[in-house]
């Protein structure tokens, strides 16, 4: 067994910073809809606007990462395995088979959660924002864009916390189903998660293989796996050289 | 962990900031204000000592020369008074329907005492003028206004019990006239708080106890606070009283406002404020009304007539003290610290006029225009309804059943024997006499049918503590609004098929996630204990 880093600071700080706040939505929110009582109604009107906007910022950031890193790439739905990964969860996880879908630094993902956070990220949180903002400037039928009642929107706002909801209950019963019973949390709190001793050689690799084709004049000339590689290790031994003398300059003086 | 314990290091500041947002101070002066001087900051001394005036000192032969004498210093004000609603007791109103007609207390149909026509020398105790005893009254005439019923400073001015606006034998008009001012909350409430026969009575929101009451009544005419009179908000100039009253004004103009002084953003939430856009203040602000003493909510005329074993007319009280019944006039309910009905006004009313068909059941004496879609620029209304707390005062009264309108009984007699319903208990003669006296046809038929009258509700405004909170409509049981179903309101509604799918959704992961761990359990699965 050995560690592996997968989940990057600003990573788990948004994953942890969204699950903060869809926490505090959900609750408010259904203290809103006069559902639950847990804050006094105008407290959790104040909190859930509140903590709304924060979302909408960590949303940008969240953006602005995702675009930046490629990481987006990971969300992109695939059929492939989707079976298999069914199939792990509703006869394999009972007789200790091995999970059909391995983690790696470029695909973190198993086919279902992709799709179902691509779902999220595409379908549900957007709604949600449109529907929010909306509930928040257009709900009194008197501003020049008028809406003929909030019906509407408080519907399909309510709809969405309702799948939300779902969803963060099967989301944290799913954490259970790792390597461990807790493995999946503490990856997600420490960023290092727990792999079979084969995987790291692959993910090591496939880390190489990204750095390399990150590199624009390589990924443009699209050269064979080997050749990248002597590239790649040429550029890491050249770094190499290089800092060394740097130091030993460093040291003459 | 140095990141989560800041998370939830901001977490918990960022409530204890909400936690002290709300509206906890009480004080009058941390809200913006408008145009208003506090009392405090006040200096205004009357200009002149009317007890010095060599011709208030000569005696009056009657209630005219005292008039005469105001007006030969105070040349004009006649004029001014002859301009007003207070004098003709009618005034043009647009009507939906109807078009421009006079409407006012002179001709006004109501679920209370019904009209004054054919009874004018009782109704007229509370007109600002002398003589007001049928058609013939001479409205051009200066010398029947009464200046010193808003006047008197002494307390001890008194109309005379059908005396058409005459003052009692006992007022002496020399004191009263040489001890003149600015009218106070006793001159206005004479008649605004003991209208309908009694006190309190019709509005519910003007009660005598608003003399002298505690700020829980009336947050501005406490005598604990800032003491205001009716003129410090109804501010009046060449003696027009503005302020509309609702339940017999038509349109939505010369009113008087809480944003006149208070801004229309009071609050320090922009929510609070927002709300305001269709919420008038008075629906949080003025939780409940007849706060010191009951208002009538329920008369019904038609068990008036039932004499005692001497054949004299009777009364029975309720155990507050207040009539339930009386021979003359029939049946009541009164109630104290009633919780308002809520309605969509713009602003706008209709009015059941004596010339009106009864075309619904109950017949709504005062229909209040205005619903959520309307937004004031788009429809009729100049401002958008808002959400008004009134006061419903139920009848039960006369109607001609083959003509279908309602009638306008005579009443009142200064004897008996002349065919008023006070004296004689004989509903067909009065019908006709009254129906008669109105120019309008009886067809000898009468019944009772139930009528609703509504009377929004500007008075008594409660302490800032005591206004409703969120949760008073925005909640599924006991909503305040549950009556107004005509847009969505969030805490009270929901959609029924979305909240089963919704739950149904929520039950079925569980479940599932349950019998999924079960499984796990039984199998000996995936459920190893975290080696460290």
């Amino acid at each position: 067994m050995k560690k592996v880093y997968l989940y990057k600071k600003f990573e788990r700080f948004w994953h942890w910073g969204q699950s903060l706040l869809i926490f505090a939505l959900l609750i408010t929110g259904f203290d809103i809809h006069g559902t639950t009582h847990f804050f006094e109604y105008g407290q959790a009107v104040t909190i859930h606007n509140t903590s709304a906007w924060a979302f909408l910022v960590l949303i940008v950031f969240a953006i602005f990462w995702h675009v930046t890193t490629d990481e987006w790439k990971q969300y992109l739905p695939t059929v492939k395995n989707m079976k298999a990964q069914l199939d792990y969860y509703l006869v394999g996880i009972f007789a200790h088979a091995p999970h059909p879908v391995k983690k790696r630094t470029l695909s973190k993902l198993n086919p279902l959660q992709r799709i179902t956070y691509f779902a999220l990220k595409i379908v549900i949180i957007p709604t949600m924002v449109i529907t929010g903002l909306m509930y928040m400037y257009f709900n009194y039928p008197i501003m020049e864009f008028e809406i003929e009642s909030l019906e509407t929107v408080a519907i399909i706002h309510t709809m969405g916390a309702y799948l939300l909801l779902t969803f963060l209950i099967i989301h944290l019963y799913l954490i259970t189903t790792g390597h461990t019973l807790t493995s999946n949390l503490k990856a997600m709190i420490t960023g290092w998660e727990v792999v079979d001793d084969e995987d790291v050689k692959d993910i090591v690799e496939e880390a190489v293989e990204v750095t390399g084709l990150k590199i624009r004049p390589i990924s443009r000339t699209r050269q064979s796996h080997e050749e990248l590689e002597e590239l790649v290790l040429d550029a890491l031994h050249e770094t190499e050289t290089k800092v060394k003398n740097k130091k030993l300059k460093g040291q003459k003086k | 962990m140095k990141k989560l314990t800041l998370i939830v290091a901001l977490f918990c500041t960022t409530h204890w900031l909400f936690a002290n947002n709300g509206i906890n101070k009480d004080s009058i002066r941390s809200f913006p204000m408008n145009e208003y001087v506090y009392k405090s900051g006040n200096t205004n001394n009357p200009s002149a000592d009317h007890s010095k005036f060599a011709i208030l000192q000569q005696p009056f032969a009657s209630a005219h020369d005292a008039t005469a004498a105001c007006l030969s210093c105070h040349t004009e004000r006649d004029k001014e008074i002859m301009a007003t609603s207070h004098w003709h007791w009618r005034r043009s109103e647009k009507l939906e329907g109807k078009g421009v007609v006079s409407l006012g207390k002179a001709n006004i149909i109501n679920n209370f005492c019904i009209g004054i026509t054919g009874s004018e020398a009782t109704c007229t105790r509370c007109h600002i003028g002398y003589g007001w005893t049928d058609s013939s009254f001479d409205f051009t005439d200066p010398l029947n206004i009464d200046c010193l019923v808003c006047h008197d400073k002494t307390g001890t001015y008194k109309k005379k019990p059908g005396g058409a606006g005459y003052p009692a034998e006992s007022v002496n008009l020399n004191f009263v006239s040489q001890h003149v001012g600015s009218p106070g909350r006793e001159n206005c409430g004479v008649c605004h708080f003991l209208g309908g026969g009694g006190n309190n009575v019709k509005h519910g929101d003007l009660d005598i106890a608003m003399l002298d009451c505690s700020r829980e009544v009336d947050v501005h005419m406490t005598t604990e606070g800032e003491n205001m009179s009716c003129v410090d908000c109804h501010i009046t100039e060449k003696h027009q009283i503005p302020g509309k009253v609702y339940a017999l004004s038509s349109e939505n103009k010369n009113r008087t406002t809480c944003e006149q002084c208070h801004t229309d953003k009071p609050h320090q939430s922009t929510i609070l404020n927002e709300h305001g856009l269709r919420v008038a203040c008075q629906t949080c602000h003025i939780p409940e009304y007849a706060k010191a003493n009951g208002t009538k909510m329920i008369w019904d005329w038609s068990t008036a007539g039932r004499l005692d074993e001497h054949g004299n007319p009777m009364h029975e009280n309720d155990a507050d003290g207040n009539h339930n019944y009386l021979s003359i006039k029939g049946n009541f309910v009164y109630n104290d610290h009633v919780i308002p009905e809520y309605f969509w006004f713009n602003g706008i009313a209709n009015h059941q006029l004596i010339t009106d068909k009864i075309t619904t059941i109950p017949v709504q004496m005062n229909t209040l225009y205005g619903s959520y879609n309307d937004k004031g620029a788009h429809q009729k209304s100049h401002a958008p309804a808002k959400i008004w707390p009134v006061k419903v005062h139920r009848g039960k009264q006369i109607y001609d059943t083959v003509n279908m309108t309602l009638i306008q009984p005579k009443l009142w007699d200064k004897e008996s024997g002349k065919g008023a319903y006070w004296t004689d208990f004989d509903w067909n003669k009065a019908a006709e006499l009254g129906m008669a006296a109105c120019g309008m046809p009886y067809s000898g038929e009468y019944g009772f049918v139930e009528t609703e009258m509504y009377w929004p509700l500007n008075h008594q405004v409660s302490p800032a503590s005591e206004s409703l909170k969120c949760i008073d409509c925005h909640s599924r049981p006991n909503s305040r609004l549950a009556s107004l179903n005509d847009f969505y309101l969030p805490g009270r509604d929901f959609n029924p098929i979305v909240e089963t799918a919704g739950v149904s959704l929520i039950l079925v992961s569980i479940i599932g996630i349950a019998f999924h761990a079960f499984c796990r359990i039984v199998f000996g699965g995936k459920c190893k204990i975290d080696n460290p």
